[in-house]
């Protein structure tokens, strides 16, 4: 078997294997799994509207999925996407809203400043992982609480009166699209997904085709190596988080200038960024690999909302068959020995 | 579709609905529901659902308290749980609120209620959006002729449990310990001072805020503060940071039953917090608690919007005249507090009381 | 004569290639069986087969006249047969007996009975003559006594038939006569030896008979005794091979490095070169000998930046470089070899092309802006691949794909490619078959001979003697001799790389 045919066989399994659980235990647990998962299906692509929630969905994936897989491609376990997601969205916002311009600049100015924003968030454990060795994890998980807390404190303080959202930024910054709107029934899909697929593609040029993406790779798989051919490997890893972190500041944007259109009080992580990482790994760390895996995730999350509606399995329910594929993703190693086991059996 | 035709009617309606409200909890019957409309709306046609901000409807608070409410409404006019008759939507996330709004207006639901302040900006726009389908949001204020806003005194059901506080404290020491500093917040805290000025002019009330409604630690902290400084009675209106609150006066009272050391609840009956046994003696700390009966009005718009009198565009206040304010009963309020309180209650409702809801 | 085992027409395909084909091999009981090959000719499939790793596509294998059919290594261990690979499979912070109980630990109620395991341990360790420290940590003892401990693994789950996968490589000239001693008393305790190797010498040494396998076909299996490594070599290569390498006199001209009171100091901050002067003239191989440890790497690391300099200072072509970036160093001329391919010398998850232009992948004409040109990569992967027979599938095949020479003959390509005034040859045959050897030895002087300077470093005797016209003895981080290889012996080396002229003192120091 090609190490290619089983790069993909392994998460098309891994999906089945989770989805088949998920039937276990909604079999156990009383539900119907065909009624389950067709309600899933509807919910998710039943019509023009839930196609344009579920696109809406995956566009935030894109981003975290992308982040999450630029700093594993260079080694780094970049877990800080949440904070940087959150730390992009409320730039976003800012700069739409402290600025009156004209939308060709005004747009691009706020879409960069959440990418800025998730960028400078990404250097810090980049720089410490760099210079002093902190654990990029550490570091990245204590940015998460430092974003959330401060995106807060920003929202009521500084970008509100005192108000638990803030105003809406104005058409010139918003990536709110009226036709995409009226095309899906009035679902909240925005110009995003454009800036989604065209951020895999520069993932994928810059990765594969730049001598920068050249060097983040070589240090990713072999810093020693790196090191004895002249590559700065400090400065590698510090551009590493920042690309990861912009990444991941974009997807922030998103949903700042598109999704909800202003910023919020978050009670609690969005979840968004850590869904990401189940992207990067299923997705393989490669970018069409993420932008297929956003799509599972994001098409499982808006169908799921339908599950209970529609057939009653219980949104927890939901929540473990989710969790049941990831696992098997995460266990993707258990595949590749079962499929290694198949072909040794076969010959 | 029916529901334009009775959309464009009812929002005709509104203008006399203020005044028909006040009496809604009188003519609460199914039988009124048969009267009206010609039986196009007839509780076997009604449909009405509610989407939860992340709580969820186990959250032992108002999406809980909602929920409950539909439930009893379904239960009245013999409904199901399900599309045809009553449901909810749980969101996962914020991002969630939009979908699942969208969703209820797809399944056709008469009126789809937004629980918590949380909807606000999804609500106004997916109302703009369906302008055939009628929502209703609850603890907060949404724009739109085809939204009703329901907001409850607080400050009015603050007030009588501050008449209680003002009686019963030994020390007129008396502390307030909030969530977050808001308007919300503010309405409690306002109504609660006054209460207790107007039965005890030497008392003090000191008003501090937590800045978090989810920490029982640095609820706890503040609550040790204030008891440690002579106060011997604390309300809060802090959601989980209160709990710490109760945490501290349990553990006080266990070191010293004689002491006076109570806490009023906030939204629901609190009186299971406060509950403790030191020295093999039973003791509750909670004085008492301002119930916020989210369901009742939940309950209530779900009849009137059934028997066609939907209040679009309006800001429904929930007092206690409208039951949705509402104080504990509890053995530690002594028969004094409680005639008190009734007299109170009684100047509140003939309006000669106007309780303020800012702090000034 | 009883067979032990018999390995018989063993075909062992991967997609693409055929591993073995038709290989008979088979061991009598008592003797020591050599595996001879070059690197990727099928030897270690061979052995994995019979370790049950790998199941064969044809074929029989027998235990003592038996046919059976192994499935996994567990099999393997039941029928007697232990292997000893070449990379230990050791868990260094633990102890010499926890390591070889793991899996199969003696018990006493619910816990180790670690009394039991370490007499047992001893035991053995006394009966083979291994004279191994049942209490000593992996992590401290030499590579030498890790092999012991993988040694004693096997004997430990009772093996009577060894297989040895290139059990040199790893070891010193000292370690190595020691290892021969310990196969001779394995045979006369009754056990049966594979070693798989392309050392000739070893062979003519210690083998009884060699079974010879060239691209994965059975060649020969004859008698050690009447044989010459000659002989050996041409059937394994396929054609006559060159033992000593034929060059010229060396003609040096003037100085391109010069180190002078070089003091670097390793990983744990203890000086490891120490006041280190050596000069290499454009034009001749300098060769540095010495045990290892001595500060070779230290002193290799610090000439191409990876390591700082404490003080001193090191010149090439007149040019300060001991406080340059690697980067820079290489640009201005440097070469080096690296000792441990696979931790310096290649990325062994990038494919051959892009390890071929590991240095060189930001100038032209592999990259334009900082767009990379993949034609021009694989271009010039492809031309190196041909030019130093890398016997790879295709210049986009992973580099850990490929066997030890291959994988070595792409980075001397790479290296040697870039045409450096000062090549840095450290070790550069390690692990690799004569053929692979004498093509690299032929690269070195053919760069000399172009007029550029060549500093080897090699820990055989054999190989520094051959390539170098100069030798400089490396002592505790100082030159301390420099001798011409012409006029010297293998003892005298040996006896100033022991830093003493008493013999004793040399082995000491290995340990």
């Amino acid at each position: 078997m090609s190490s290619r045919l089983q790069a993909i066989l392994v998460p098309v399994i891994s999906v089945l294997l989770g989805l088949i659980a998920g039937a276990i235990v909604m079999l156990v647990s009383g539900f119907n799994p065909i009624e389950g998962y067709g309600a899933l299906l509807r919910g998710a692509f039943g019509d023009t509207f839930y196609i344009g929630e579920t696109i809406r969905q995956i566009t935030p994936y894109i981003f975290a999925g992308l982040a999450v897989a630029f700093a594993f491609r260079t080694g780094l376990f970049n877990i800080g996407v949440e904070g940087q997601l959150l730390v992009g969205w409320i730039a976003s916002v800012w700069v739409g809203l402290a600025f009156d311009l004209p939308k060709f600049i005004h747009l691009p100015m706020a879409v960069l400043a959440g990418a800025a924003a998730g960028a400078i968030w990404g250097f810090v454990p980049g720089f410490l992982k760099a210079r002093l060795r902190v654990h990029e994890v550490i570091v990245t998980i204590m940015m998460n609480y430092i974003a959330l807390h401060l995106v807060n404190y920003l929202v009521r303080y500084v970008i509100s009166d005192e108000q638990n959202t803030t105003v809406a930024v104005p058409p010139s910054a918003s990536l709110k699209s009226p036709f995409l709107e009226n095309l899906t029934d009035f679902s909240t899909l925005h110009n995003g997904i454009f800036l989604a697929l065209a951020a895999a593609i520069i993932f994928w040029v810059v990765l594969e085709k730049t001598t920068t993406g050249f060097e983040l790779r070589s240090v990713g798989f072999n810093q020693h190596a790196s090191e004895y051919a002249g590559m700065n490997v400090n400065r590698n890893i510090v551009l590493s988080m920042v690309i990861s972190g912009a990444f991941a500041g974009l997807g922030g944007a998103m949903e700042g200038l598109g999704t909800f259109g202003y910023g919020f009080i978050h009670g609690a992580f969005s979840g968004v960024g850590f869904d990401g990482i189940a992207v990067a790994l299923l997705g393989g760390n490669v970018a069409i690999g993420v932008i297929l895996a956003a799509a599972l995730f994001g098409t499982l999350k808006v169908g799921a909302l339908n599950m209970p509606i529609e057939s009653g399995v219980p949104t927890e329910l939901v929540e473990i068959v989710i969790a049941l594929i990831i696992f098997f993703v995460a266990s993707s190693y258990i595949i590749r020995y079962l499929l290694n086991r198949y072909k040794k059996g076969a010959k | 579709m029916k529901k334009r035709k009775f959309g464009l009617g009812l929002s005709m309606l509104l203008a006399a609905g203020t005044i028909l409200g006040a009496c809604g909890s009188d003519t609460e019957t199914s039988n009124g529901g048969e009267e009206n409309g010609g039986g196009e709306e007839a509780a076997g046609d009604f449909t009405v659902s509610m989407v939860t901000d992340v709580g969820g409807v186990d959250d032992k608070s108002f999406n809980q308290s909602a929920w409950e409410g539909l439930q009893a409404f379904g239960a009245e006019h013999g409904l199901e749980q399900g599309t045809d008759g009553y449901n909810y939507f749980q969101s996962q996330g914020d991002a969630d609120y939009t979908t699942n709004l969208n969703t209820a207006v797809r399944n056709d639901f008469d009126l789809i209620f937004g629980i918590g302040f949380l909807l606000q900006p999804a609500i106004e726009q997916v109302a703009q959006q369906r302008a055939d389908s009628h929502f209703a949001l609850v603890d907060s204020v949404a724009e739109g002729d085809n939204v009703a806003s329901i907001t409850f005194k607080e400050h009015e059901g603050s007030f009588l449990v501050g008449v209680a506080a003002g009686l019963q404290t030994e020390t007129n020491k008396i502390g307030f310990i909030g969530g977050v500093e808001s308007d919300l917040i503010n309405k409690f805290a306002a109504g609660f001072k006054a209460g207790v000025e107007a039965v005890n002019p030497d008392a003090t009330v000191d008003i501090q805020f937590a800045g978090d409604f989810n920490n029982a630690s640095r609820g706890q902290q503040m609550a040790a503060a204030m008891y440690g400084s002579g106060v011997d009675i604390v309300y809060h209106a802090a959601g989980g940071t209160g709990n710490g609150v109760f945490t501290e006066a349990k553990n006080l009272k266990q070191q010293d039953p004689e002491r006076q050391i109570f806490v009023i609840g906030v939204d629901r009956d609190q009186s299971e917090e406060g509950a403790l046994e030191a020295g093999g003696q039973p003791y509750n700390v909670t004085l008492t608690s301002m119930i916020k009966r989210v369901d009742i009005a939940v309950q209530d718009i779900s009849t009137r919007a059934m028997e066609g009198d939907f209040p679009g565009g309006e800001i429904i206040e929930y007092g206690i005249e409208e039951n949705g304010i509402a104080v504990a009963q509890s053995e530690n309020l002594t028969e004094d507090t409680l005639a008190q309180i009734e007299t109170y209650k009684q100047q509140i409702l003939d309006g000669e009381i106007e309780v303020p809801s800012t702090l000034q | 004569m009883e067979y032990v085992i018999e390995m018989l027409n063993i075909r062992k395909e991967f997609p693409g290639i055929v591993a073995n084909d038709n290989i008979t091999l088979q061991l009598k009981k008592g003797e020591i069986h050599a595996l001879l090959g070059e690197n990727g000719a099928g030897k270690s499939t061979l052995m994995n087969v019979l370790f049950g790793l790998y199941q064969p596509e044809k074929g029989e294998i027998k235990v003592k006249g038996k046919s059976v059919k192994i499935t996994n290594p567990n099999i393997a261990n039941d029928l007697g047969i232990g292997m000893v690979h070449q990379h230990f499979m050791l868990v260094d912070p633990f102890t010499v007996t926890e390591n070889i109980i793991l899996g199969m630990e003696p018990k006493k109620g619910l816990t180790v009975n670690m009394k039991k395991a370490e007499k047992d341990v001893k035991e053995i360790s006394d009966r083979y003559g291994l004279r191994v420290d049942p209490s000593a940590k992996i992590a401290d003892i030499s590579v030498g006594m890790q092999q012991r401990v993988e040694i004693l693994k096997t004997l430990y789950r009772g093996a009577e038939i060894l297989i040895f996968d290139e059990p040199t490589a790893v070891l010193t000239p000292q370690e190595i006569k020691e290892l021969t001693q310990i196969f001779r008393t394995l045979i006369s305790e009754g056990k049966s030896i594979v070693l798989i190797t392309h050392k000739l010498k070893e062979i003519i040494e210690v083998c009884d008979r060699v079974t010879v396998i060239r691209k994965g076909v059975g060649i020969d299996t004859l008698d050690v005794q009447g044989t010459t490594p000659n002989d050996l070599a041409s059937l394994m290569v396929g054609r006559e091979v060159l033992f000593k390498t034929e060059k010229t006199a060396a003609d040096p001209k003037e100085p391109v490095l010069e180190i002078e009171k070089l003091h670097v100091k390793d990983s744990r901050g203890i000086t490891a070169v120490k006041d280190l002067d050596l000069t290499v003239r454009a034009g001749e191989i300098v060769g540095i000998a010495g045990v290892d440890g001595n500060g070779q790497s230290e002193l290799i690391e610090a000439i191409t930046g990876l390591k700082k300099v404490t003080s001193g200072s090191i010149k090439l072509n007149g040019k300060e470089l001991s406080q340059l970036k690697p980067r820079k160093i290489t640009e201005s001329g440097v070469g080096h070899i690296p000792q441990d391919r696979h931790k310096h010398g290649l990325v062994l998850d990038f494919p051959i092309g892009d390890n071929m232009v590991l240095q060189t992948y930001y100038q032209s004409p592999y990259s334009k802006g900082s767009i990379l040109n993949n034609k021009e990569i694989n271009k010039q992967a492809k031309k190196l691949i041909a030019e130093f027979d890398v016997r790879t599938p295709s210049e986009f095949t992973e580099a850990r794909a490929l066997s030890g020479g291959n994988q070595q003959k792409a980075i001397i390509g790479r290296e040697v490619d870039r045409d450096p005034d000062l090549l840095i040859a450290a070790q550069p045959t390690r692990g690799l078959d004569v053929g692979a050897i004498e093509f690299i030895h032929q690269r070195l002087i053919d760069q000399r001979d172009k007029g550029k300077a060549v500093l080897l470093i090699s820990f055989e005797l054999d190989e520094v003697i051959n390539v170098s016209d100069k030798i400089a003895v490396i002592y505790e981080g100082r030159i301390v001799a420099i001798v011409d290889p012409k006029e010297t012996t293998e003892q005298e080396l040996g006896l100033l790389m022991a830093g003493s002229k008493r013999k004793g003192a040399g082995e000491e120091a290995n340990v």
